[in-house]
């Protein structure tokens, strides 16, 4: 692949210069062993290598895509808000406003997989079965009309479904292309008769910007006489009596909690303003009955515990953030779980006190 | 302000013009006025009494507050949350080339994780003659390199295909680093594990949830790709990758992977998720380009700008800005004041380094009415960087990446300046 073997050579002559040469080993570092190497080579490669046995059905693997897939990318694998869709907008890739998804788009199925293996569910990455995988393939497979209702993918047939656009795809071209026409002298003087404003920003007007209607961060006016600027506000350190426990939650423990809640952002919502989003927001959580809030899409068995009386109290949710689906089984909640009993106080801590 | 503003032909004499007229205008700010003493400088000052803070007041100190503009800054339409999105590096406020890290544009895809140097592991297996592990403390045994280079995302201006959207070269061209890397070269790696002839590429991957790989061909790494673990002189920060990161030299970002834990030779590439269904830049045809690793020439004004307005009226005037190219070294960077009819040749702060951030500099006296400001940057290879309609003739809107096509500000009678496209 010697696309610029000119600039390559130069490259190597800088490179000699400034690394230090060397050939023989230096003898560090020692044997990966094969249990090793299994842990972490699991990427799967184009023909299939690298694909461990598995299988499972599509009907299999619909019940798995809606528990751990669904809360983003729909039911129909649509998805929902500014997540993707991974099914749809075959023949758009010249529209104005192309959909580029798993049938419209991807070359490889092998890519499917080894993404769903390795990087999903969000926030819940490698907690998926082998053959969960294998299910969650097909079911994308059937949602895009490419294999029927009763197909079953196992590392045996995989390498015979093929996605639409494989061909749709080609090496970079530029150097050939874009060069010839870039590559010119470059123009001085009088290149061009007239210059006219053809589009301005402000038309679009969507640039994030401070009260003054500036652009965000825009640089203060330093020159003499300019008016000081605004004060960084800086959060006021005046002592304050030590909590009591009486006085509400330990301010130290609602930053910890805080801190430990960015992790739920992209789901859940709190606050002034909250809505559901991929997952029901959270203001006044505690003393609500599970499963409850309007117009969010429950897991079944969410629902029904709460109809059994689950009430969320600090005791409820910290057994439910310790394992959320050792706890509610079946819960689309797609999050491992907090590790230690100090982050389960301090995110309850946090919680009540967002919501009060 | 009329909204179709007419720029003179700045000739040589025009600008001596405006110099000596410009100069009378602006002995304004911070000088005497009307016989007015200074009290600034007739008043005894309280930072000329009394203390200011001693020693060890900040063990590791931050910008002073002043200068908490200086930050980066998200866009948050952009993605669809902050845990895998990305910010944008203030680079119209900032000065010289390297980056510091601590406002260094961030991308991740499942968030910056934080990870020991004690629990660090480094494998290099697949297609070698042994394969092996290396600890954090390995790694520091190792014949170290240390070398600048930009790191640009492939997406940076990608918001500007469809026209100029976003105010301020932070927004529009901060998807861009430069910094000083201290590391091992993956070629001395390489040759501690062998390679087998069959091995023709190499999938680097990192340690998050995300997984984030990425597959690069096998010259490409004997060539200058780094295993880095220093930056400007001090250990990567957390949302650079401590404590190791990959540093690919003039390629895409997003091969920069961070975090790094597993290299594998392979004879064939991956294809993961980041080179198919992301990164690879969809064309006219309905077809799409895939593997364009290198950044083309690029350059920017980054002041004046919408987030850099002239505060200080006509007169002399600072223009500067960055130029780079992911092909070896900025050549040179023309600059023109009327939307591209005219063009001079700036200053650069120094030569072109190879992959790296280049400063450069127009001294000008500016006459006070308003101009359409360009920077068109040249490397080593002849290339030119190109106009926002030269790409999109041969690229339409829809490749997400790798836009290099020229900005243009419209700076304002008033100073302020807006993003524009021009005819």
């Amino acid at each position: 692949m010697s696309k610029f073997p000119k600039l390559l050579v130069s490259a190597a002559l800088v490179a000699t210069l400034a690394t230090p040469a060397l050939a023989e080993k230096l003898g560090i570092g020692r044997a990966a062993m094969p249990e090793e190497i299994a842990a972490w080579d699991v990427n799967v490669l184009p023909d299939g290598r690298g694909l461990p046995e598995g299988s499972m059905s599509v009907l299999d693997g619909e019940a798995v895509f809606i528990d751990n897939c669904a809360s983003c990318h729909g039911d129909f694998a649509e998805g929902l808000d500014n997540w993707p869709a991974l099914a749809g907008g075959r023949g758009t890739l010249r529209d104005e406003r192309p959909v580029k998804t798993v049938g419209s788009y991807w070359p490889y199925l092998s890519t499917v997989w080894d993404y769903v293996n390795r990087s999903m569910p969000f926030g819940g990455a490698q907690t998926l079965e082998t053959d969960e995988v294998y299910g969650i393939v097909a079911y994308i497979l059937y949602s895009e009309g490419l294999v029927d209702d009763d197909f079953v993918l196992s590392n045996e047939n995989f390498t015979e479904v093929r996605l639409p656009n494989e061909d749709g795809f080609y090496v970079d071209d530029r150097v050939e292309v874009e060069f010839p026409v870039f590559a010119t002298e470059p123009c001085m003087e009088n290149c061009k008769d007239a210059v006219e404003i053809t589009r301005k920003a402000s038309d679009l007007n969507v640039t994030p910007t401070d009260d003054a209607g500036r652009p965000l961060s825009t640089i203060p006016d330093v020159t003499a006489g300019a008016e000081a600027p605004e004060e960084v506000v800086v959060a006021a350190v005046t002592p304050e009596e030590p909590p009591s426990a009486t006085e509400g939650p330990d301010p130290e423990l609602v930053a910890e909690g805080e801190k430990l809640f960015r992790q739920c952002k992209s789901c859940h919502e709190l606050g002034e303003g909250a809505r559901s989003r991929t997952g029901p927001h959270l203001n006044d959580v505690f003393g609500r009955v599970a499963g409850t809030v309007e117009g969010f899409r429950y897991s079944k068995p969410m629902v029904a515990a709460g109809e059994a009386g689950l009430v969320w109290t600090e005791e409820t949710v910290a057994e439910f953030l310790a394992d959320p689906r050792g706890y509610m089984k079946g819960t689309r909640m797609s999050f491992r779980g907090l590790k230690s009993d100090d982050d389960i106080a301090a995110m309850n801590a946090y919680l009540k006190s967002a919501t009060e | 302000m009329s909204d179709t503003p007419k720029f003179p032909n700045t000739s040589r004499r025009g600008f001596l013009k405006a110099a000596a007229g410009g100069a009378a205008a602006a002995a304004t700010a911070g000088q005497a006025a009307a016989g007015t003493p200074d009290p600034a400088i007739t008043e005894v000052q309280p930072w000329a009494q009394g203390f200011g803070d001693g020693v060890d007041a900040v063990p590791y100190g931050m910008p002073i507050e002043h200068e908490a503009h200086v930050v980066r800054r998200n866009v948050d339409w952009l993605t669809a949350d902050v845990i895998s999105s990305i910010n944008f590096t203030p680079i119209h406020a900032l000065e010289g080339t390297i980056t510091p890290q601590g406002c260094a544009f961030e991308r991740h895809h499942s968030g910056a994780i934080e990870m020991t140097k004690q629990d660090y592991r480094l494998m290099i297996n697949g297609l070698v003659d042994q394969p092996l592990v290396f600890t954090y403390a390995d790694l520091e045994r190792f014949p170290r390199t240390v070398a600048t280079f930009f790191c640009e995302c492939a997406a940076n201006s990608g918001m500007e295909w469809g026209g100029a959207q976003l105010q301020g070269a932070q927004f529009t061209h901060g998807m861009i680093h430069n910094m000083e890397y201290t590391g091992v070269s993956l070629r001395t790696l390489l040759n501690e594990t062998g390679i087998k002839p069959e091995g023709k590429w190499i999938y680097v991957e990192g340690a998050d949830a995300s997984s984030n790989g990425r597959s690069i061909p096998l010259e490409k790494a004997l060539d200058d790709v780094l295993v880095a673990f220093f930056a400007n002189g001090e250990a990567l920060r957390k949302e650079h990758g401590y404590p190791v990161r990959l540093v690919v030299p003039g390629w895409e970002g997003n091969l920069w992977v961070k975090w790094l834990r597993r290299i594998e030779v392979t004879d064939m590439p991956t294809e993961s998720r980041e080179e198919t269904s992301k990164y690879t830049d969809l064309m006219p045809d309905g077809r799409a380009r895939k593997w364009t690793w290198e950044m083309d020439a690029k350059s920017v004004i980054t002041s004046p700008s919408p987030q850099a307005p002239v505060r200080h009226g006509p007169g002399p005037m600072v223009i500067t800005g960055l130029a780079w190219s992911g092909r070896g070294a900025i050549t040179g960077v023309d600059v023109s004041l009327d939307g591209g009819q005219n063009w001079r040749e700036a200053r650069l702060a120094a030569p072109g380094e190879q992959k790296a951030l280049t400063r450069f500099y127009l001294d000008h006296v500016w006459d006070g009415s308003e101009m359409l400001l360009q920077a068109r940057a040249r490397d080593e290879t002849g290339y030119v960087q190109p106009t926002k309609d030269q790409l999109r003739e041969i690229r339409g809107r829809n490749s997400v990446y790798h836009n290099n096509g020229i900005q243009t500000w419209w700076v304002k009678a008033n100073g302020e300046a807006e993003n524009v496209e021009v005819s």
